[in-house]
């Protein structure tokens, strides 16, 4: 079991602009389908590792990355 | 073979080009935004490198305020319909393309009222008159940044100063500039920039779009057209969100492609030593031709003021026989007439016959230019012998 944080957004666009910013910032990030329990406008959602949440974050509103949201997820 | 009419579209364009968009065709071939599978992705992540090319060369922070079109008409077309209500006013130049002349006449019969401020006859402006053209209906000043007739500058810094001072935002048409100028929507204080991609961009034809100031509030210029963008799909209303809320529809992804390729391209190049290589070009044509007894050079006539476009006549000659002459007797390729621009050529004086354009890009030599000047001077010199 990995625990994950999976980052939500409206747009693929927005989906690779996130990816961009966290892999340059050297977080482990991929592009997902958006697990079906986690709603949201985009088919495409952004996972990383949960305990990166906060740096995440941080890093995305410095560049301007628009987020819906972003959640826990297990697996 | 002398192509000597890059203000119309450039070429030949740098090898990576038609690499990249080769390379998209064969690799990738996918729609970006509608699907999660992984051509989907690589060609979003194309997508993402022009957008952010284009932001770093046009001093952009937020790479999703690049946006898409199919040319800078397009981009014009948005902004004008989104930003005039029948009633309002808005300011534009004596030097305009019909790309801003066109959608203007017909805002203009909806109920959009039109002042064209004066240009001099060497196609420049003196900034000051904006201020008194201004009136509380005006909702936008459209300029553009360079004439495609005779290459002559336009001052917009000033006239954005201005535009700042009375809260109006400012619309700068950019096809003649882009990629060949500096520019930097936060310096310049420019609102909203058209931008062709084919152009000073040296990107593949159907390329363009609207570059839109970090502070400028998209809320309140609504989207020309409507559609699907993979994004929001539940919903029937066009979504908010940057980029989509302007691009729907497949885009043109070889295009776009080519593009991202082209600008990072001009990037490492430097727009800076492009401009060093046009200048010097445009200055040997200028001092060239004035140098010819019987050819008359139009706009600034020099090189420190202007894009690297020069319009020149032949006295007595049609320029369409000079263009003629020049394609089929001496191999110069160039763009005789009105150039899409009758306003242009009113200023000048040019209106009705036209002028001839020459129009060297980063790809043209010193011996080409040289050689297109001999041919001129053949063909005046045919003319003065009568």
């Amino acid at each position: 079991m990995a625990d994950y944080a999976v980052i939500l957004v409206h747009t693929t666009s927005h989906a690779v602009f996130a990816e961009r910013v966290l892999a340059q910032a050297g977080l482990a990030v991929k592009l997902i389908p958006t697990p079906r329990h986690l709603s949201s406008d985009c088919g495409t959602a952004v996972r990383i590792l949960a305990p990166d949440m906060a740096v995440a974050a941080e890093k995305l509103a410095a560049s301007g990355v628009p987020v819906d949201r972003i959640e826990s997820w297990a697996t | 073979m002398i192509y000597l009419d890059n203000a119309a579209t450039s070429w030949p364009k740098p090898d990576c080009v038609p690499e990249a968009m080769l390379r998209y065709l064969r690799d990738v071939g996918a729609s970006p935004g509608r699907s999660g599978h992984r051509l989907a992705l690589a060609a979003e992540r194309i997508r993402l490198d022009a957008r952010l090319a284009l932001a770093e060369l046009f001093g952009v922070s937020d790479p999703l305020r690049i946006v898409f079109m199919h040319n800078a008409t397009t981009a014009l077309n948005v902004v004008l319909h989104g930003l005039l209500p029948p009633g309002s006013h808005v300011i534009t130049t004596g030097m305009e393309h019909n790309a801003v002349m066109r959608p203007l006449q017909a805002l203009a019969q909806r109920g959009v009222t039109v002042t064209v401020v004066a240009c001099h006859a060497d196609g420049t402006l003196a900034p000051t008159v904006l201020d008194a053209c201004i009136q509380p209906a005006t909702r936008l000043i459209v300029a553009t940044h360079a004439s495609n007739v005779c290459g002559t500058v336009l001052p917009i810094r000033e006239m954005s100063a201005i535009a700042k001072q009375r809260g109006i935002p400012l619309l700068v048409d950019a096809a003649q500039t882009a990629g060949g100028w500096p520019i930097d929507l936060r310096r310049d204080g420019i609102d909203l920039l058209a931008f062709s991609g084919h152009k000073g961009l040296l990107g593949p034809s159907g390329t363009g779009g609207l570059a839109i100031n970090d502070a400028f509030d998209v809320k309140c210029l609504p989207p020309l057209l409507q559609g699907g963008t993979g994004s929001r799909s539940e919903h029937e209303e066009h979504p908010a969100d940057l980029p989509d809320r302007y691009e729907p529809g497949t885009p043109n992804m070889p295009g776009i492609a080519g593009l991202a390729a082209a600008a990072r391209y001009v990037l490492e190049t430097g727009v800076a030593r492009i401009r060093t290589h046009e200048r010097m070009l445009t200055q040997r044509l200028i001092d060239g031709l004035r140098g010819i007894v019987g050819v008359r050079v139009h706009g600034t006539q020099d090189a420190g003021q202007q894009t690297a476009v020069v319009a020149f006549t032949l006295v007595g000659q049609s320029v369409s026989d000079v263009a003629q002459a020049l394609d089929e007797r001496f191999g110069v390729l160039c763009r005789p007439g009105l150039h899409c621009a009758p306003r242009a050529h009113r200023t000048l004086g040019t209106f009705p016959h036209g002028t001839l354009r020459f129009a060297p890009g980063l790809f043209t030599t010193l011996q080409e230019a040289d050689t297109a000047l001999a041919a001129v001077a053949e063909l005046a010199e045919t003319t003065s012998r009568g």
